[in-house]
């Protein structure tokens, strides 16, 4: 299955914006997270503290994703 | 959580100070049906504590003073820093080197007399947080510690009092409203805050000016509509503004069951520095005094990014950007002794975590980094 991987301030620098992911059926956002770490040195690191939303909403690592599903990926900001 | 809109509780001891001396300055307020005379004595009765009179702040304040707000509390024990002028347009040049609260609060009195303003100028830690905020009914994050944002949510929480949170990173804003009985808290979206040096802070990893202009004055819309019980405020949704792709999107978000703070078991019950730790060196570090004295037995291991070299460069220093660290570490010779450092001390702590995760045992680590040493040494230029 594909999912449109959407990413925000310091995961889209390391990701770029926007992507789409192929996953095996039945993938948890775990699954997909571990995915996309494998080709990117940065993302592990931002592991504990990056929330992941499917569809607009906060999901946790063992949600089960759908074909299609638009996920974000979203770490915390700390400048003010 | 979509009932009616969550409304601070009115006071009902405070005076009308505004009318009539206020009646032509809040016209346009006054125009609104939303706001109207009553909407109007709400804000004159609201007091709103603003912590950090920065980036955020700055606009923050403007907008709150401008609409009338009755007092604002201003917390920063900061001072002004040329490199603040970039995005924190409350200052001027000429106010480089005073107190970020003492100035932000004669502004907010010269734009609008009717709004008194409280210059705490203390830094908002565990052992203040929880009496500061009692005395407010409103609470803006514009801080750029994480650290601090969970003392500002907790207090905040522990107190019943809303959190109107913004942040923002390079070219990313986020915005929400935390708010005990009315939805989630900022531990139910970010239990924890992320190793030291893996998200920069405005000053290691820089930010838009304008950036901090949209997404502060978001959150003063956001405290001004809790202050007014109209419209719907971010409660469990996270605002996300992207100003490089010009658009903002929004996820919801809710209550973990066990969030530290208010989750089934919490574990959270007092105002802690406990996240403090996060940042705890677990490495040797000097200070930019000892360093002339480490390098007679080690290399300056530079790990700013290529583009921040313009800033100035350390004689005899290896650079290796924090980044490339992973691809070029056999570059290194774990027997050899290194100084890591950057420019102000927060990719170079995570660089010397990294280096002993990989076996380094004789890496140091260069506290407030490049710039604490150069304010050490005038013939050193460096930014």
């Amino acid at each position: 299955m594909k999912v449109r991987v959407l990413a925000f301030a310091r995961v889209r620098e390391l990701l770029g914006s926007a992507r789409e992911v192929e996953l095996p059926a039945g993938s948890t956002a775990a699954a997909l997270w571990d995915e996309l770490a494998k080709t990117c040195t940065g993302l592990p690191a931002l592991a504990k503290s990056t929330r992941i939303a499917r569809n607009g909403h906060v999901v946790n690592r063992a949600e089960i994703l759908h074909e299609g599903d638009e996920i974000a990926l979203l770490p915390p900001a700390g400048g003010g | 959580m979509k009932s009616t809109p969550a409304q601070a509780p009115p006071r009902p001891h405070a005076q009308s100070a505004w009318v009539p001396q206020g009646l032509r300055r809040y016209s346009r307020h006054l125009l609104i049906p939303e706001v109207g005379v009553a909407g109007q004595e709400r804000l004159a009765r609201a007091r709103v504590l603003c912590v950090g009179a920065g980036g955020l702040g700055s606009p923050a304040l403007q907008y709150l003073a401008a609409a009338g707000v009755g007092r604002i509390g201003i917390v920063d024990d900061d001072v002004v820093d040329e490199s603040n002028l970039q995005r924190q347009t409350l200052y001027a040049t000429g106010d480089i080197g005073k107190r970020k609260a003492e100035i932000a609060a004669q502004r907010v009195r010269e734009l609008n007399p009717l709004t008194a303003a409280d210059a705490i100028a203390v830094r908002f830690d565990a052992s203040n947080a929880r009496e500061l905020v009692r005395l407010y009914d409103v609470v803006l994050d514009c801080t750029d510690r994480f650290e601090t944002r969970y003392i500002v949510n907790d207090a905040s929480w522990l107190e019943g009092k809303p959190d109107v949170y913004a942040s923002i990173f390079r070219f990313d804003g986020q915005v929400s409203v935390f708010w005990r009985d009315h939805g989630p808290c900022y531990r139910c979206l970010f239990s924890q805050a992320p190793p030291a040096g893996s998200v920069p802070t405005c000053a290691e990893g820089g930010v838009l000016g304008v950036l901090a202009g949209i997404t502060g004055a978001f959150q003063a819309n956001e405290a001004l509509k809790v202050v007014l019980g109209i419209g719907e405020p971010l409660l469990a949704r996270l605002l996300l503004i992207d100003a490089l792709g010009a658009r903002t999107r929004e996820v919801g978000f809710g209550r973990e069951p066990d969030c530290a703070l208010c989750g089934e078991r919490p574990s959270v019950t007092e105002v802690a520095a406990e996240v403090a730790d996060v940042s705890a060196p677990e490495f040797e570090e000097i200070d930019s005094a000892q360093l002339d004295e480490a390098l007679r037995d080690a290399v300056l291991l530079d790990v700013r990014e290529p583009h921040e070299v313009v800033f100035g460069v350390l004689e005899g220093a290896l650079h290796m950007p924090a980044s490339d660290l992973p691809e070029r570490l056999h570059e290194l010779d774990s027997a050899k002794s290194y100084v890591v450092a950057c420019r102000i001390g927060q990719k170079s702590a995570w660089a010397t975590r990294f280096l002993r995760d990989a076996g380094f045992r004789r890496v140091q680590h260069l506290r407030d980094g490049l710039l604490a040493y150069a304010a050490l040494h005038p013939d050193f230029e460096f930014f």
